[in-house]
C-alpha cells in the first residue's frame, strides 16, 4: 500500500523541511541553482549535480487548496489526480506508461499552497518528460467516465488519510478553528460533504483559472547543466501561451487573535490520548526580518528530538508524558502555525500535561535559551542542510516549494547564514512574542465511551 | 528512544528521490586492520559518510514469553553506554549532528549511522560504546517501555495493525516470523535488562557482521573507523536455529471486527526464497499484477477503473527461512467484498494466464531502469550494500541484475505466474466489511 500517487500531508513535511534545512551550508561544494525566466512567464530553476546521468524533473504550479472556490473544498487535490487522464495529443496513461518503459518514476502532490507533479529519469529523457508536461499544462481532457471513479479514489483516500486516523481528525479540527479568515483552516483533502459533489466542470474549471506557464515553476536538478536545460525549456514549455487571465493570490487575511481557544474530540478508537497546540505565527513569507528563522531554531531547542526543553522536561526528569515536541511551518503564503504536542503517561490527564507544558513555555519566555541549546540547534539544522544536498529530489522540492510559495532562490541560498544569524535574545523574543495562548487553539483527543460511540463512528 | 508520529504525521514522509548511477558505482571490498570485512563506495562529492550494518539474529531470537526483546534493545542502545548516560549520550549526538538508527527486524539487527566528515571519529566510537557497552539503566528503560506499550495499546484499534498482525500470526502459528517483531502487551512488560544484555552478548559478534560504508572516505580511513566501532565486538555469536517453514491457513478469511468506516485487507500467499533461481521471474511477475507503479494490473482494476480504494499493491518479502507474497488495500465497508473480488480474480487471472509479452517487457525495463533512482542518496547505497550482502548475491551483483532481469523469459514468467498465485491466498480484513465474515474458501 506504498502505491500513493499523492502525498499531499507529506508535503506539510515538505514544507517543514524547505524551512528547517534547505540547502546548503558547505560553501566549496557544488553548483548553485541557476534561475531563469522564459518570455511567456514560466520559471525554470536548475541544480546541477553530476554525480549520476539521473535527473529529477518538477514542475510546481502556484495553486493550492487555499485557492478554492468556497464549496468546492478538495478541488485543487482532485484536479491534481485528474492531470493523469490524458490530453488530445496523448491519451489517458500513455504518459505514464512511457515514464514506466525508461524506468523512471512519477508522482504528484498538493498543499494550501502548491500543486506539483514530477518525474525522476535517465538525463537523455529529460525533453521527452518536458514535452508531456508542457502538453497537460494546458491540454487536459476530461469525461465523466474517468472523472467520477477518481472522485470514489479520493473518497477512499480521506477514508484512510482522516476518517481512519484519530490525529488526523483531530488536526482538521484545529486547523478549522486556529485560522478564522484564512483558507487554511480548510483540509487541503476537502470537506468531504463537498468532495462527494465535485464535477468534472468543476475539476476544469479550476484547471482554466490556474494552470499556465505563468503560474508554474520548472525545477531540474541532476545530470543537466543549466544552459542545456534552458533551451530544452525553450523547446517545450516556451511553446505554451501565457495565461492572461490568472488572478493574483490575495486570499482573506487573520484578524488578529483574541482569545484562548480549545476543542475536545472524542473517539472510541483512542486508546491513547494526546494533546495539540497550534499557534498562529508568521511564515518566512509573513514574517519581519530574522523572526521566521528564530522560530525554526526555538521550535528545533523547544520540541525536536531527545535534547529538547518538552522531551527532556515531560518525558525524562518529570515522566508526564511518554513523548512531546513541537514543529513548525516556515513555508506558507500567509500567516502560519507552529505546534506544540504531547502523550500523557498514563494515569496522567491532559490538562496536567498541559500545565507542564505551559510550564515549559513560560520557562523559555522568562528565562531564554542557553547557549549550548543555541549552538546545538544551528548545528544540527545546518547539518541537515549538507545530508540534504546527498538527493538531488531533496534540493528540488526545496527549491521547488520556497519559490511557489514567494520566496526567491537566493533565500533559500542563503538560509544557513540566516539560522547561523539567530541569536539568544530573538529565541526568547520570538517565544514571547508569538507563543501567545491568545493566538492559540489547543487540542485534546480523548476516548469516546459513550453507549452510542459504537454506532456513529 | 521511539518517536511517536503523533499529530503530524512525520512518519508519512514519502522518499521519491534520486541520484546515483548504479551500475557505475564502484564498489571496494576492504578488510579492517583487526579483520572485518566490508564494502566500501568512495563518494567525495558531499563531506558525508553512511554506515550501515547487519548481525544475523534479530526477533527470531526472541524468547516468546518475551517478545519484542530485540525490538526494544534497539530503542535502548542510543539511552547511554559506557560512562555516558542517556541525556549526555544524546546530546554528543547532537552537538555533531550525528545520525545513529537501531532496528530489529524478523532476521537481523541493523543499524545505521551519518556523519559529516569531520565528525568521523567520534560518530563511530559512539557507536562502538553502544554496541559494546549499553548501559539499561533502569530510568531509561523504564521511558522507553513506556513509549513502547503507549504505541502497543494504540494498535489495539488500528486496523492496519490488525489486519497485519492477524496475517502473520496465522500464517506462521507458532513460528518465530508469526511473532510481531514489537512484542505485545503481555510480552513488554516481562523484558529486563539482563535479557537485553543477553540479547546483545548472543547477537553483537563480528561472525556474519555485515557492513557497508558509502561516502568521503577512503579505504585505509575506513577500515580504522570499522575498527573503532565493530572492533571490540566478540568473535562468535550464539544464535538459535529457526526452523524453515511455509506459510500455513491459505484458503481461510478472517474478519477482525473493529468500528472504523474503511477496513483494511491483507492478502499473501506463499513466495519464493531469495536465493531461488525463479526470484526474478517471480519479482518481474509480481511486478505486473501489484508490484508499483501505476500500471500495475491490480491498480488498474481496483483503483482506475472501480475507484474502490486509494491504494493497492503487492510483493515479495523473504526472510532466511521462510517467503511470502503479501498485499494489501483499503476500501470502504460497503464494497470490501467487490474489492476482494476483483483482487483475487486478477490473481487467478495472473496464475491460470501469466502476463502477455508486452506487459513483461514493460516490467523489465522498469525494474532495471529504476534501480539507479532507487539509489538515490549515500544512506539509500549503503542500506541496499547490506541488502546485497546478506542475500548472499555477489559483490559484481549490480552489474549482473540487468542480465538476470532480461534472461526471463515469457515461458518463464507464466510458469512461476502458476506457482507464485496458484497456491490459494491467506486473507485478513480489519473493519466492518458488509457481507464478507470469518472462513474457509
Amino acid at each position: 500500500m506504498n502505491l500513493n500517487r499523492d502525498v499531499f500531508i507529506a508535503a506539510a513535511i515538505i514544507t517543514l523541511a524547505v524551512g528547517a534545512t534547505p540547502v546548503f551550508a558547505v560553501d566549496d561544494t557544488s553548483a548553485k541553482a541557476s534561475h531563469f525566466t522564459l518570455p511567456n512567464g514560466l520559471e525554470l530553476v536548475v541544480i546541477p549535480d553530476h554525480r549520476a546521468p539521473v535527473v529529477t524533473h518538477m514542475i510546481w504550479y502556484k495553486v493550492g487548496a487555499a485557492d478554492e472556490t468556497a464549496g468546492k473544498s478538495g478541488i485543487a487535490h482532485f484536479l491534481e489526480h485528474l492531470m493523469f487522464k490524458g490530453t488530445a495529443k496523448h491519451p489517458a496513461g500513455e504518459f505514464s506508461q512511457v515514464v514506466s518503459r525508461i524506468g523512471g518514476q512519477e508522482n504528484a502532490f498538493t498543499s494550501s499552497d502548491y500543486t506539483a507533479f514530477f518525474q525522476r529519469v535517465p538525463s537523455e529523457q529529460l525533453k521527452t518528460v518536458m514535452d508531456f508536461e508542457a502538453d497537460r499544462m494546458t491540454g487536459l481532457q476530461l469525461s465523466d467516465e474517468v472523472v467520477l471513479p477518481e472522485r470514489d479514489v479520493i473518497l477512499e483516500e480521506q477514508n484512510q488519510r482522516v476518517r481512519n486516523n484519530p490525529p488526523a481528525r483531530l488536526g482538521e479540527q484545529i486547523d478549522a478553528a486556529l485560522f478564522l479568515n484564512s483558507p487554511y483552516g480548510k483540509p487541503v483533502i476537502g470537506w468531504r460533504h463537498e468532495m462527494e459533489g465535485l464535477t468534472r466542470d468543476d475539476a476544469i474549471g479550476f484547471y482554466r483559472r490556474f494552470y499556465g506557464p505563468n503560474d508554474a515553476i520548472v525545477v531540474v536538478a541532476g545530470d543537466v547543466e543549466p544552459q542545456a536545460a534552458l533551451k530544452l525549456a525553450e523547446e517545450t514549455y516556451g511553446k505554451v501561451e501565457r495565461h492572461n487571465a490568472i488572478a493574483p493570490r490575495n486570499r482573506p487575511q487573520e484578524p488578529p487573535p483574541v482569545a484562548v481557544r480549545s476543542l475536545t474530540l472524542a473517539d472510541p478508537r483512542v486508546e491513547e490520548p494526546q494533546m495539540q497546540r497550534d499557534y498562529l505565527v508568521p511564515s518566512f513569507m509573513t514574517a519581519q526580518k530574522g523572526e521566521s528563522e528564530a522560530l525554526e531554531v526555538l521550535a528545533h531547542i523547544l520540541g525536536s528530538g531527545s535534547n529538547s526543553r518538552l522531551y527532556t522536561a515531560l518525558v525524562v526528569d518529570q515522566k508526564v508524558a511518554v513523548s512531546a515536541g513541537s514543529w513548525y511551518d516556515s513555508t506558507a503564503i500567509d500567516m502560519s502555525k507552529f505546534d506544540v504536542f504531547g502523550v500523557p503517561r498514563q494515569g496522567v490527564s491532559l490538562q496536567q500535561l498541559e500545565a507542564a507544558i505551559d510550564a515549559v513555555i513560560a520557562q523559555v519566555i522568562d528565562k531564554g535559551v542557553t547557549p549550548e541549546e543555541l549552538t546545538r540547534s544551528k548545528t544540527k539544522l545546518i547539518a541537515d542542510a549538507v545530508y540534504a544536498h546527498d538527493n538531488q529530489a531533496s534540493m528540488a522540492r526545496w527549491y521547488g516549494a520556497a519559490l511557489a510559495t514567494g520566496a526567491t532562490v537566493s533565500d533559500v541560498d542563503h538560509w544557513p547564514d540566516r539560522i547561523r544569524a539567530v541569536t539568544a535574545e530573538q529565541v526568547q523574543q520570538a517565544a514571547r512574542q508569538w507563543l501567545d495562548k491568545r493566538r492559540s487553539v489547543t487540542g485534546y483527543l480523548i476516548k469516546d465511551t459513550s453507549p452510542q460511540a459504537e454506532k456513529r463512528s | 528512544m521511539i518517536r511517536f508520529a503523533t499529530s503530524i504525521a512525520l512518519a508519512l514522509l514519502a522518499l521519491w528521490a534520486g541520484v546515483s548511477n548504479a551500475s557505475a558505482m564502484t564498489i571496494e571490498q576492504i578488510v579492517s586492520p583487526s579483520g572485518i570485512h566490508a564494502w566500501l563506495v568512495r563518494e567525495h562529492s558531499v563531506p558525508l559518510i553512511a554506515l550501515n550494518y547487519a548481525f544475523h539474529g534479530g526477533s527470531t531470537q526472541d524468547d516468546p514469553l518475551r517478545a519484542g526483546t530485540a525490538h526494544f534493545t534497539a530503542d535502548m542502545l542510543d539511552e547511554g553506554a559506557g560512562d555516558i548516560d542517556s541525556k549526555t549520550y544524546h546530546a554528543k549526538l547532537e552537538e555533531r549532528a550525528i545520525e545513529m538508527t537501531f532496528n530489529a527486524s524478523r532476521d537481523y539487527f541493523r543499524g545505521s549511522l551519518r556523519m559529516l566528515t569531520e565528525n568521523r571519529d567520534e560518530a563511530f566510537d559512539l557507536l562502538g560504546l553502544a554496541l559494546t557497552k549499553p548501559r539499561f539503566d533502569v530510568d531509561a528503560l523504564e521511558r522507553v517501555r513506556g513509549q513502547e506499550l503507549a504505541e502497543l495499546r494504540r494498535e489495539t484499534t488500528n486496523p492496519n495493525e490488525l489486519s497485519s498482525r492477524s496475517w502473520w500470526s496465522t500464517a506462521f502459528p507458532g513460528h518465530p516470523y508469526g511473532r510481531d517483531s514489537n512484542g505485545t502487551l503481555e510480552t513488554m512488560p516481562r523484558i529486563t535488562a539482563d535479557d537485553m544484555r543477553s540479547y546483545v552478548h548472543r547477537v553483537f559478534a563480528r561472525k556474519e557482521l555485515t557492513i557497508s560504508i558509502v561516502g568521503d572516505v577512503d579505504a585505509e580511513t575506513a577500515g580504522k573507523l570499522i575498527d573503532r566501532a565493530f572492533g571490540g565486538l566478540p568473535a562468535d555469536n550464539d544464535l538459535k536455529p529457526v526452523p524453515s517453514i511455509k506459510p500455513s491457513n491459505l484458503g481461510r478469511r478472517i474478519v477482525i471486527d473493529v468500528n472504523v468506516p474503511q477496513a483494511v485487507v491483507t492478502f499473501g500467499g506463499e513466495g519464493v526464497a531469495r536465493n531461488d533461481p525463479d526470484f526474478m521471474a517471480a519479482y518481474i511477475v509480481n511486478h505486473i499484477l501489484g508490484g508499483g507503479g501505476f500500471s500495475s494490473r491490480l491498480y488498474r482494476e481496483v483503483r482506475e477503473k472501480r475507484g474502490l480504494a486509494y491504494g493497492v499493491s503487492d510483493q515479495l518479502v523473504w526472510f532466511r527461512r521462510a517467503a511470502v507474497v503479501i498485499g494489501g488495500t483499503a476500501t470502504r465497508a460497503d464494497r470490501t467484498a467487490d474489492a476482494l473480488k476483483v483482487i483475487e480474480s486478477e490473481i487467478k487471472r495472473m496464475a491460470e494466464s501469466g502476463p502477455t509479452p508486452a506487459e513483461l517487457d514493460e516490467a523489465k525495463a522498469f525494474i532495471k531502469g529504476s534501480y539507479a533512482l532507487s539509489l538515490d542518496s549515500s544512506s539509500k547505497i549503503a542500506a541496499q550494500l547490506t541488502q546485497i550482502q546478506i542475500d548472499d548475491l555477489g559483490v559484481d551483483y549490480v552489474q549482473r541484475r540487468s542480465a538476470l532481469i532480461d534472461a526471463v523469459s515469457i515461458e518463464d514468467a507464466k510458469r512461476v505466474a502458476k506457482r507464485l498465485y496458484g497456491g490459494g491466498l491467506l486473507v485478513t480484513v480489519a473493519g466492518r466489511p458488509a457481507g464478507l465474515s470469518s472462513g474457509t474458501e
